[in-house]
């Protein structure tokens, strides 16, 4: 056991130590924040006012197009033909034609524009021309804005998970986002850590220190010592992340809440000056977008989920190691590997392809089956947790994964025991079958 | 009494024999040559020692019990293939490699720096394996394989990739710890250095043991009873109980000839007859050097 403690330090040490770990550390947050900082930023920050040119030849239109941040509506009374002609040659961004018969053909409203427009802009003119109409055709059937106002009802639909613990308010939109972001972690860790195993046998054995290490080692606590430090590397790698993010992030927020909080003042003070006053605010009580995914994410189960998620990183982890091992020791150099790569690497992609469609249908035949199979149900079964999973399931799958990774292994172990010492010598799975068999 | 007792050992592999019904006896305290051509079967039999694997059949006694994982912290091996973790620093290195033949941290250290010292290696505890030299990497290795002061040394090939002088250095760290009670098996085709250090030997060939005993009762085996003269003049007949058996003439003109003995005879009889046909100016017995042995031992097998 000493000696596995020796081998696990060692496995440790070494890559932590290393410069790239540290700049892993500090630079995954950092981009992280960054990114997450610039979503914000371009958001909030300096977008071009666009100029749109309004011909309206119904005359129904004329100060319905309320000025916005982003958007200047500007009206002419120009005929259609000579406003096109013009339109190169003025500063507006769009044209936006509006017939005098709009109300009976609203299909012939045009927009011009040098270049493609964008759908917020298309959506936005047509959003005011579809709302003027309808009123008008309202009105027109006798119906006035009191009743209007009074059928106008705004539904925000809670779903509401029922099981046994009672009914539980839950968001499918943040269980998710957080069920993608688990998988693909787990997708990505596999994949380092995994590589980082094979690679560090395969060193072993072409510097040929192999041999003077199993004087002193047993083959299986060699490779089990490997194993155990390159997961507690990841695990390293993981809790600093969360700590560094968090830290960031909340300091981050802090400055761009404040922004953000000034500039939804001023809009507000800016629609109650448009619409003027008497007339509702439309939605007037929007909630904060932050406190409702905050909200959301509060209702999931998050101890839970950080359980599962460690116990499915380290499970996936160890069956996937355990094979990426073998490799290792089965080949020459890191050359060879290629060819015993992909049996391993194809479920593993396979299952970050499955987890797209499982993320639409939790429920489904297609995932209960990927997440009980030990070599897909570290990362479906993520994906399926913040959705919640039957206690029954869950259980099946977890002892299914632990039974999978004692038998990878087992089985990597009767190869790496072989591999290690054989030499030169050009491997097939014929081979490596031998060897799992051999006395 | 003997450290090592290993006892009718077969190791198989899928596609060869390595080891056939193969038994020998290494005395504690001595240095003992473990010879053969390559292929023999010499690494299969250290690495059963070494509990790297272990035989199909028989067993190995390590000072009188059977082998067991606490002998390892007792057995030293350098490996005929060298390595060492290229991008770990020296020191790191040795300590790490001594703790997991059980030193603690603190013996490891100690000896270390004994060993830096005695090696005027002082400088190369913060660099990289991979920053020195072949030879540097080599004496690295040795401090390694000796470090924790093993009853048993199992070296093999020792000398190669050094210079003579660095040869010379780890002859007399050897011979030193033999002094000290160590014992060391050694694994060479030098035969040189078998004739210098070696006291027992044992010769494996094709699987099998063909030889093995102290040095000087395998030379006595493989004496032919020959004695080789050089002279001035013609020798034509001598007594019949001596057989001239060739004649030819030096480099700087004199004959040199070799001549059987009957078993019983005195080599002075055989010298005052020469000295009264020929001028002599050397004479002496042909005592078989262990190149000599190991080619007989080995052409001797027939071809399986």
């Amino acid at each position: 056991m000493r000696n596995i403690y020796l081998v696990i330090r060692r496995e440790y040490l070494v890559r932590v130590k290393k410069k790239s770990f540290l700049v892993m550390t500090l630079l995954g947050p950092l981009l992280f924040v960054a990114f997450y900082a610039t979503v914000f930023w371009v958001a909030l920050g300096s977008v071009d006012t666009k100029t749109v040119q309004v011909l309206d030849e119904s005359g129904l239109f004329r100060n319905k197009f309320n000025d916005s941040e982003t958007l200047k509506f500007v009206f002419t009374d120009k005929s259609i033909d000579s406003a096109k002609a013009a339109f190169p040659t003025s500063e507006a961004n769009a044209l936006v034609y509006i017939p005098a018969n709009v109300i009976n053909a609203p299909k012939s409203v045009r927009i011009y524009a040098a270049k493609n427009v964008s759908m917020d802009l298309k959506s936005e003119i047509e959003k005011v021309i579809e709302k003027e109409i309808e009123d008008i055709k309202l009105a027109e059937a006798g119906i006035t804005h009191k009743i209007l106002e009074d059928s106008r009802v705004n539904i925000n639909s809670e779903t509401i998970s029922l099981s046994e613990e009672g009914e539980k308010t839950s968001s499918s939109g943040a269980a998710t986002v957080i069920g993608g972001v688990c998988a693909f972690l787990i997708y990505m860790s596999v994949f380092i850590y995994g590589t980082q195993v094979m690679r560090g046998i395969t060193e072993e054995k072409t510097s040929r220190i192999v041999e003077v290490i199993i004087s002193s080692v047993k083959p299986f606590h060699l490779m089990l010592g490997k194993i155990i430090g390159v997961a507690l590397v990841g695990l390293t790698q993981f809790v600093l992340w969360i700590l560094l993010t968090t830290a960031l992030t909340s300091a981050t927020s802090a400055i761009i809440g404040s922004q953000l909080s000034k500039q939804s003042v001023q809009m507000a003070k800016e629609m109650n000056k448009a619409q003027g006053p008497g007339q509702a605010m439309p939605g007037g009580n929007v909630d904060n977008p932050v406190t409702e995914v905050l909200g959301a994410v509060g209702s999931l189960n998050i101890p839970l989920i950080i359980g599962c998620f460690l116990f499915y990183y380290l499970g996936g982890y160890l069956l996937y190691s355990a094979l990426f091992g073998a490799v290792g020791a089965a080949v020459d150099n890191d050359a060879d590997t290629q060819q015993f790569m992909l049996p391993i690497t194809l479920p593993i992609i396979f299952s970050f392809v499955f987890a797209q469609f499982v993320l639409r249908d939790p429920d489904g035949t297609l995932a209960f089956w990927t997440s009980i199979i030990p070599f897909t149900s570290p990362i479906i079964m993520m994906v399926r947790i913040p959705f919640g999973v039957p206690a029954w399931e869950l259980v099946l799958s977890m002892v299914l994964l632990v039974l999978g990774f004692m038998g990878t292994t087992w089985v990597a172990a009767r190869i790496y025991r072989v591999g290690i010492l054989m030499y030169g010598k050009k491997v097939s799975y014929k081979e490596l079958v031998k060897w799992i068999f051999y006395k | 009494m003997n450290i090592i007792e290993v006892r009718n050992v077969t190791k198989e592999y899928s596609s060869h024999m390595a080891l056939d019904n193969v038994s020998v006896s290494i005395p504690k305290g001595c240095i003992f040559g473990l010879l053969g051509p390559n292929g023999a079967g010499k690494t299969s039999l250290i690495r059963i020692i070494n509990q790297i694997t272990g035989p199909d059949s028989g067993e190995v006694l390590f000072d009188g019990v059977p082998l067991n994982p606490d002998h390892i912290s007792r057995i030293g091996y350098l490996p005929e293939e060298r390595g060492l973790y290229k991008k770990m620093k020296v020191g790191e290195q040795l300590l790490y490699l001594a703790q997991l033949k059980g030193l603690s941290q603190k013996e490891a250290m100690e000896k270390l720096k004994t060993w830096f010292i005695k090696f005027d290696i002082k400088t190369w505890w913060d660099k990289t394996i991979g920053d020195l030299s072949k030879g540097m990497q080599q004496k690295v290795q040795f401090v390694s394989t000796v470090l924790h002061e093993p009853d048993l040394i199992i070296l093999d090939e020792p000398f190669s990739g050094f210079d003579p002088i660095n040869a010379n250095l780890i002859r007399d760290e050897i011979l030193e710890l033999k002094q000290k009670g160590s014992t060391i098996i050694f694994s060479t085709h030098r035969m040189e250095t078998v004739e210098e250090l070696c006291d027992h030997i044992a010769l494996i060939h094709k699987s099998k043991k063909v030889l093995d005993g102290p040095k000087k009762a395998i030379k006595e085996q493989f004496k032919t009873h020959t004695y080789f003269v050089e002279y001035k003049g013609y020798l034509d007949e001598l007594d019949p109980i001596y057989q001239i058996l060739d004649q030819k003439i030096t480099e700087d003109g004199y004959f040199r000839s070799n001549i059987h003995l009957d078993g019983d005879t005195n080599a002075n009889a055989l010298l005052l007859n020469l000295l009264s046909k020929v001028e002599i100016r050397a004479f002496g017995e042909n005592i078989p050097t262990m190149s000599d042995i190991f080619m007989k031992a080995v052409n001797e097998v027939p071809e399986a």
